[in-house]
């Protein structure tokens, strides 16, 4: 305390004969900054930087090994009228919606499941979790001998019970190649759900279901009116994570189809991978890159004004 | 262990460089011969050279035994340590294109089709390797010079070719009705048709497969008489050739097993080896591995080069594997030693006999190997740098047609149509857009 009395009229008398810079390096305002200098400087170095480079680059023609020249919009302008662009813009969004609506229904109801008491509670809990903890690559090549054209053991059993005579075409159809992605990327999400879902469950206080109980409550209403309000930013967090992680999906579509059969399953980073590193565009792959940008933002957006509106946050009640 | 002084490099190099040595028979005489070479060669390694190797993971295991001892007599007599990293075909390409962005890490890379034509300035010029090794071995084949040189320099040195030729079971094909395989485009037509009658059907890739599926597909596009450019490298792909190619396709495609517009590079061989799958186009590794593991079909089958086109010549697009070195290596004399002691005769020749067939050379002395007459099916494979073309058929090698080929412009315009997603028209116009996005 004694140096903050004496310090702060001395920097007032002498404000006309310090230089700016020994003001500054003073200022308790400015001390704040000094701090945040180096957080500053890592995210910039290791976030701003490299998605800022990404976003130029889309507005050159750099190719691997060289260098590109500022060519504006034309990248883009190519993308515009690119069907197969667009097709993956299409099979993104459908595998995003689709996955993500699919793994919060299931991963809701295996939390609540989850929460009951039951024998062996803790075990079944961490079961649930192995997908999530499998390799991507590696489930990815279990599901792509899973889907096989020839060797599907669905396809094998299917026929040793002579339910059908022929194998199934799993990847090599569009509609069923979207489908069989979309359910391992499912498989493969909603543990994460489930158990993000289920810690948030443990927080609701079990008192509020004991007078709800008391008051004659049926099931359906107390998860409708205790349950799901208290669930919500849980819910919201969850599932803004959850379609980042699907829209940005790569390695399962990468080892499962490569974006075939014919692009029905190319998603925009792996047709952005396949533009960019494989045939060497880093210009164009960096522009489907960067045109993922506005939908995750969109994403974000949604689930972060959804969250503020909910009242309890500032601390009032949930009414 | 023996009269090598074990230093310290040695005693690094870890256990896959002492199994190779374990394997090999002649190891002494080999490392004999390599100093022999390593005193006349014209290229004399930096002192403490260190390279990293990176090549495509084998798919015949004697053929990597065969390269590890080359490796190895090659380190031992020059004092280079050589690191070889392997990848699988899919992953060579991403892998030295972020070398050779980054300007680190590689400085040897042993690839597929036309990878220095991706980053040709990131390429060390190897006209001197060329030109010694043409010299020494009978000279390049056309095909060789077409994929070593960009404007009038080599960037890479086309170590070999595996073909993409037919493998069929001969049984199958004598039922279909054909005792000798067709060498015209009617006659194989009516050979899948006649096969998928009987239920023994053929079946060739049509999804993102770099190797199988643009091999047969550019033949087909060739054979009618198409073409993604033409000479001066002006996209012509929307012709009426290119739809000719696109029904003959079609209608081979409906007599294919269900299935192969998902198929990768390893699908055709694992259903051919598990007897559901009776003609397909590959390289000679199914029957290399099927004389190993299951006699019965390696008996039954043969190999044949894919008919002529309307005009009465085969051209086909075979996979070669260039290697090239990086500029920024910082021992570009080692990278050229290496590369001009792997294609010497002492060294090539048992190699490629260890590869059973899987490599087929571009240096036309190799062409009298014992291996592709001691058993006559092997023989096809000899001829393959004969009728190889480059992805850019009868244009310019580039950069654009290395593009091209990587975005699988053309396997999606005969996937588009064959599956019944797009017609002849749209297939042909979207192909063309792609083609000219990339060639503008």
């Amino acid at each position: 305390m004694s140096t903050l009395q004496t310090s702060m009229p001395a920097q007032a008398a002498a404000v006309d004969t310090r230089s700016l810079w020994s003001r500054l390096r003073t200022n308790r305002n400015w001390v704040a900054l000094w701090f945040m200098l180096p957080a500053a400087a890592f995210l910039i170095l290791f976030l701003a930087y490299p998605l800022g480079l990404g976003v130029w680059m889309s507005f050159t023609d750099e190719r691997i090994g060289r260098g590109g020249v500022f060519i504006g919009l034309e990248n883009y302008e190519w993308l515009w009228d690119d069907a197969i662009f667009w097709l993956s813009v299409f099979n993104t969004l459908l595998y995003t919606i689709v996955a993500s609506a699919i793994k919060f229904a299931i991963g809701l109801y295996l939390a609540l499941l989850l929460n009951r008491h039951m024998p062996f509670k803790a075990m079944i809990r961490s079961i649930v979790l192995i997908p999530f903890i499998v390799p991507t690559v590696l489930s990815a090549i279990a599901f792509w001998w899973i889907y096989d054209s020839q060797f599907s053991i669905i396809s094998w059993s299917l026929i040793k019970l002579g339910l059908i005579d022929h194998n199934i075409n799993f990847l090599g159809d569009s509609n069923l190649a979207r489908g069989s992605v979309i359910f391992a990327n499912i498989w493969r999400g909603v543990p994460f759900v489930a158990i993000t879902l289920l810690a948030g469950l443990q927080t609701v206080s079990p008192s509020l279901y004991e007078a709800a109980v008391l008051d004659g409550a049926t099931n359906w209403q107390r998860f409708r009116y205790i349950t799901y309000p208290l669930l919500t930013p849980i819910i919201a967090v969850v599932m803004t994570f959850s379609v980042l992680f699907t829209f940005t999906d790569f390695q399962l579509i990468w080892a499962l189809t490569r974006g075939g059969p014919v692009n029905a399953t190319h998603l925009m980073a792996t047709l952005s991978y396949q533009r960019g590193i494989i045939s060497g565009r880093l210009g164009e792959g960096a522009a489907i890159a960067t045109a993922m940008i506005p939908f995750l933002m969109a994403a974000i957006a949604i689930s972060w004004f959804g969250m503020q509106r909910r009242k309890w946050q500032q601390g009032s009640n949930n009414d | 262990m023996n009269s090598f002084t074990p230093d310290r490099r040695s005693l690094l190099k870890g256990g896959g460089t002492l199994l190779a040595a374990a394997a090999t028979m002649s190891s002494e005489q080999l490392l004999g011969l390599a100093k022999a070479w390593a005193q006349a060669a014209p290229w004399k390694p930096e002192p403490g050279a260190k390279i990293n190797l990176l090549r495509w993971k084998r798919f015949v295991e004697a053929e990597d035994v065969a390269f590890m001892k080359i490796v190895d007599a090659f380190q031992k007599a020059t004092g280079v340590a050589i690191n070889v990293s392997n990848e699988s075909y899919d992953d060579i390409q991403p892998k030295a294109s972020v070398a050779a962005n980054t300007g680190q890490g590689l400085d040897l890379v042993w690839g597929l089709y036309s990878l220095p034509f991706l980053f040709p300035s990131k390429c060390v010029d190897m006209t001197d390797v060329a030109d010694y090794l043409g010299k020494k071995c009978g000279g390049w084949a056309p095909s060789g010079e077409a994929y070593g040189k960009a404007d009038g320099k080599w960037i890479g040195i086309p170590v070999a070719a595996t073909g993409s030729l037919v493998n069929y079971r001969v049984a199958a094909a004598e039922k279909a009705g054909h005792k000798e395989f067709p060498k015209d485009l009617g006659g194989f037509a009516d050979l899948i048709k006649g096969m998928n009658k009987n239920g023994t059907p053929a079946g060739m890739a049509l999804g993102h497969a770099s190797g199988d599926a643009n091999g047969w597909l550019h033949w087909a596009l060739w054979a009618h008489g198409g073409n993604l450019i033409d000479k001066s490298n002006k996209v012509v792909i929307n012709s009426p050739e290119t739809a000719k190619a696109l029904d003959y396709v079609k209608g081979l495609y409906d007599n294919f097993i269900p299935g192969t517009a998902s198929w990768n590079d390893s699908s055709n061989n694992k259903a051919f080896l598990a007897g559901q799958l009776y003609l397909t186009v590959n390289g000679i590794s199914i029957y290399v591995t099927a004389r190993k593991e299951n006699p019965q079909i390696a008996e039954d089958m043969n190999h044949a080069h894919l008919p002529a086109g309307v005009d009465g010549k085969t051209r086909e697009l075979n996979l070669s594997f260039p290697i090239l070195v990086f500029t920024f290596t910082k021992y570009p004399q080692a990278c050229k030693a290496f590369t001009a002691f792997l294609l010497e005769p002492e060294q090539y020749n048992p190699w490629i006999e260890a590869a059973q067939g899987y490599l087929s050379p571009f240096l036309n002395d190799y062409t009298k190997n014992p291996i592709w007459t001691a058993d006559p099916k092997n023989t096809p494979y000899r001829e393959v740098a004969t009728l190889a073309n480059t992805p850019a058929g009868v244009g310019q090698m580039g950069e654009n047609a290395a593009a091209a080929i990587a975005d699988f412009v053309l396997v999606d315009m005969f996937a588009n149509y064959c599956t019944g997603r797009e017609d002849v028209k749209t297939a042909m116009a979207s192909a063309e857009r792609s083609a000219k996005r990339i060639f503008r």
